[in-house]
């Protein structure tokens, strides 16, 4: 079996495959494969955001927990998808807890090699937003309408 | 001597008996109901049935059942105000009154060799569920079948025996999500439309038919997010609900810009009703 490199396994993603060649390039030399079982926590609210994790495969649960309440789920994230935007913003933490639900393989990018990389080259952190912002706008608009109650009432 | 005043028999109900009153959810019911004379008419998928509980009044229904089904007609009715809180509480052997069915179907037989697309949400998933089980028992006239269910909360899911069943046995390909989750739903969450990619998933977007019917908010929102992903505008219908009184098209109650929801509705083709959506004051 052919192993693909990094830079294969992005251009194939179906977000960051819109970036040029060299983009491409400069964004694998910031990542590394990742793999996590089911069950496994990805990422845990409030540590650094080390990591930007591009979800090749699997499904993710971003959830809520509180010392008095079960882990909540409040939305799921699915390969293609971008998980996070913590690592963008100061002081770069992460905002929710993430866990596989199934097995997920991921690219992981280096957050402070990839701002490095973007305040180096304007044009990759142009691309960045150009292609990445949509897939966050629809996020938002996902959000409105979940949060907007359409289904009627509830005895929850 | 006056000729006594002869009323079209679209307008005069005939009399049914509740075989079985089946609840579905906290206050959403599925009455099973029979003729007390006559044959029975089960009408097509996405046609409706103005249900009249006596003394009460009357309401628009969609047939929820399986349309070669002739033991009893079905409908799945969620008590939201007077007249269906008083079909919800009907028991068996109670009489009501029918009149029906009334309005346009789903229109399953002309897509032959397509992938379909159900998109249901929340109690959308009661008109459906006809033209899901008629295209169920035509399955090899459609290339796949993806049925898309959103719920506000697991709890509100509709028919989730029903739901397993399907996806158990492969007969089509189920996603399901709900936006509320509650502890231990190990389940997808999140609107039906973060769904649509992956429901699409193996199909030519060209040769998608979608068939979608819930809130009109989600229905409108799912139609566009379809169209971006190239999904023909024209491959997509919806089911319309408005205040459907007299069901012929003569009272206007339901007058939607040049159409009447309840005689040319309420499956409508998407590219002929969205401009009309964007308007408030329809």
């Amino acid at each position: 079996m052919k192993t693909q490199s990094i830079a294969e396994l992005l251009s194939e993603h179906s977000i960051l495959g819109r970036f040029d060649t060299d983009s491409i390039e400069m964004l694998a030399g910031c990542a590394r494969n990742l793999h996590f079982g089911a069950g496994e926590m990805i990422q845990r609210e409030g540590e650094p955001a080390a990591l930007v994790h591009v979800l090749r495969t699997g499904d993710v649960a971003i959830e809520i927990s509180a010392a008095h309440i079960a882990p909540t789920v409040v939305e799921t994230v699915h390969g293609g998808d971008i998980l996070g935007w913590g690592w963008l913003i100061p002081p770069y933490r992460t905002m929710f807890d993430a866990r596989a639900m199934t097995e997920v393989s991921c690219v992981a990018l280096d957050a402070a090699c990839l701002r490095g990389k973007c305040d180096a080259d304007p044009m990759l952190g142009y691309q960045l937003f150009k292609y990445w912002l949509p897939h966050l706008a629809a996020r938002f608009r996902a959000q409105r309408l979940q949060v907007a109650d359409l289904y009627g009432r509830d005895d929850d | 001597m006056i000729d006594p005043v002869r009323i079209p028999s679209a307008l005069l109900p005939r009399l049914f008996r509740v075989v079985e009153n089946c609840p579905e959810l906290s206050d959403v019911s599925t009455l099973a109901i029979l003729p007390v004379d006559g044959t029975l008419d089960a009408g097509r998928p996405g046609q409706f049935n103005m249900l009249y509980a006596f003394g009460v009044g009357e309401i628009a229904i969609s047939i929820s059942g399986n349309p070669s089904d002739n033991s009893a007609l079905l409908h799945t009715i969620r008590n939201v105000g007077a007249v269906s809180g008083a079909l919800c509480a009907l028991r068996e052997g109670a009489t009501l009154g029918l009149r029906g069915p009334f309005g346009t179907p789903w229109p399953l037989t002309d897509q032959t060799g397509r992938d379909l697309l159900f998109i249901a949400g929340g109690l959308g998933l009661a008109p459906l569920r006809s033209a899901i089980l008629q295209a169920l028992a035509m399955r090899s006239a459609f290339r796949s079948i993806s049925l898309l269910v959103g719920a506000r909360s697991p709890s509100q899911i509709l028919y989730p025996a029903q739901l397993a069943d399907w996806a158990g046995g492969g007969a089509l390909r189920l996603s399901l999500t709900v936006d509320r989750a509650i502890p231990g739903w190990t389940g997808m969450v999140g609107v039906v439309t973060t769904r649509l990619e992956r429901a699409l998933e193996g199909c030519d977007p060209a040769n998608v038919s979608a068939l979608v019917c819930g809130p009109e908010v989600m229905m409108r929102h799912c139609c566009l997010a379809l169209e971006d992903m190239g999904v023909p505008s024209s491959a997509q219908w919806i089911s319309m609900e408005r205040n459907m009184k007299c069901a012929t098209g003569s009272c206007g109650h339901c007058q939607f810009g040049p159409d009447f929801v309840c005689r040319d509705g309420p499956v409508f083709r998407w590219d002929r009703i969205a401009e009309r959506l964007r308007i408030r004051e329809i």
